[in-house]
């Protein structure tokens, strides 16, 4: 069981967010040129990485807002969060 | 190989049962391969198991990290049918479901395969629709399947709660009867034992740490016991597929989540069938000695720790309860998680990767188990010939490309 710590709300129990998948993929910017490869790859492919993960979470039944989160996806252990539009903080050793 | 029978039972029983062969070798890794599978689950065991018996591969060595059927073979609910709804699935799946049939005598090992039927319930007016409909479209593909009323349920299942007071109330469901459950572990074993017979090195406690490649083609895999070298790759990694894929330097729509499950104590003989319902979201069977096989849904996180949060089987038994109102004291014995490999379809991807000689077979997700020997049939004939079988040729990693995918969440079962 996850405790998540909503950077406007502070920390609550994982049932009260929903998760969004790997953090950082950029929509692009002019769709039109893109080519079938490169649609396949914002739309589908993943990073999936095992290990230090960025990813976003939404606090869908609190404040109803989408922020970051790095976290480890073997030992589940939340790093730090962070609000959209932030830079990621420096991984603590 | 020691074949088994009553009469090598009845000769091991004069010598107190000391005298039985092990059931394969632990040979150390050659230099060198035909052909290397990377994963010693049941798919990575059946491609090698059929590379043997159907191609005459038989140089060949299954990598495992860990001990043979120890991730998700050994972590699943054992559910066996072939009720899906798109034509290039439905085939695949009743191509597994044919060689299930006659697995046991095939491999000369008891994979207890009970043909007790699947039934996957309804519980609104939509879910009716989609029930008929995926229903009609197996019978189109020859798979046997049927649609019940709630009182033909009640019958094949009588400690179910059909009554309309329940929150909620089931409207009917879709039932295979060729359906059933397996014995994981004997499916492994027995998958170990004939590639074993036939020439295959099964090498355990071997993690793959490198993939090895010269002018776009793969010449070998660097492992925790030493570089192996071979032309043909099979990667059936399952949860791993990324990390395997990353090291080759190519990219998956394939997210890992972990899948758990639960078993009770044992119970006196109560649930003759395998229940399933997506609305409420359960499944559940109960094994020849008499415990409770619960299956519950993925979290929604992505995680490598086998191991899944409490909620999700909160809500999971919550609706087992809500379905079978005898079991809410019913105790659990245990629980366990493993890592799930999903594709964005609900559908694997079988076939050819951009580096020659490097075949992946992955994406199975939440419903691997069940296409165990098709898996490693048809993966098998892909490794072999180099191109896939026509059952395969549709899961290539090129229909998220393409945009050929083919939709199975209805068929999935599991809640992702």
């Amino acid at each position: 069981m996850l405790i998540i710590e909503c950077p406007w709300c502070g920390p609550r129990d994982q049932t009260e967010f929903s998760y969004g998948g790997e953090a950082h993929i950029v929509r692009p910017l002019q769709p039109d040129t893109l080519t079938d490869a490169e649609w396949a790859d914002y739309l589908f492919m993943r990073s999936n990485t095992k290990g230090r993960y960025r990813e976003q979470w939404c606090h869908a039944h609190g404040c109803r807002r989408w922020f970051n989160a790095e976290r480890d996806t073997v030992t589940y252990r939340i790093d730090s969060v962070y609000k959209v539009g932030e830079t990621p903080p420096e991984p603590k050793q | 190989m020691q074949r088994y029978s009553l009469f090598s039972l009845a000769r091991n029983a004069v010598s107190y049962h000391e005298r039985w062969q092990r059931a394969w070798r632990s040979p150390d890794p050659k230099p060198a391969y035909d052909a290397i599978i990377v994963g010693g689950g049941g798919h990575g065991l059946a491609t090698a198991y059929y590379l043997a018996k159907e191609h005459g591969i038989t140089n060949v060595a299954v990598l495992e990290k860990g001990w043979i059927g120890g991730g998700n073979t050994g972590r699943n609910t054992t559910i066996v049918r072939s009720n899906y709804l798109w034509d290039e699935s439905a085939h695949l799946y009743e191509k597994s479901l044919q060689l299930w049939e006659g697995l046991s005598q095939d491999l000369n090992y008891n994979v207890m395969f009970s043909q007790r039927g699947v039934m996957n319930l309804g519980h609104s007016l939509q879910d009716m629709r989609d029930i008929v409909r995926r229903s009609s479209a197996n019978r189109l593909n020859g798979i046997d399947s049927e649609v019940l009323t709630p009182e033909q349920i009640k019958e094949l299942v009588p400690i179910i709660d059909i009554s309309s007071q329940a929150r909620y109330p089931i409207l009917g469901a879709s039932f295979q009867r060729r359906g059933g459950v397996a014995r994981h572990d004997a499916v492994a074993w027995g998958f170990a034992r004939g590639a074993d017979a036939r020439g295959v090195d099964i090498i355990q406690n071997c993690e793959v740490t490198g993939i090895q490649r010269e002018n776009g083609v793969v010449t070998g895999v660097e492992t925790s016991r030493g570089i192996i070298k071979a032309p043909k790759i099979g990667v059936v990694a399952a949860g791993h597929s990324s990390v395997i894929a990353d090291m080759a330097g190519i990219r998956m729509p394939i997210e890992s989540h972990p899948l758990q499950a639960l078993v009770s104590e044992p119970l006196k003989p109560v649930l003759h069938t395998v229940v399933m319902s997506n609305g409420v979201h359960g499944y559940v069977s109960q094994s020849d000695k008499g415990e409770l096989v619960v299956g519950a849904g993925i979290d929604s996180y992505i995680g490598y720790g086998q191991r899944g949060s409490l909620s999700v089987i909160e809500g999971n038994v919550a609706a087992i309860i809500e379905l079978f109102p005898i079991f809410s004291r019913v105790r659990m014995l245990r629980q366990w998680g493993g890592i799930v490999d999903v594709c964005p379809d609900a559908c694997p991807i079988i076939g050819k990767m951009p580096l020659g000689g490097l075949y992946f077979n992955c994406g199975w997700g939440t419903g691997g188990f069940k296409a165990t020997p098709g898996s490693g049939w048809v993966f098998a004939h892909t490794i072999a010939q180099d191109r896939p079988h026509a059952l395969n040729e549709a899961f290539s990693l090129e229909r998220f490309t393409s945009g050929a995918l083919i939709d199975e969440h209805g068929a999935a079962g599991v809640a992702h």
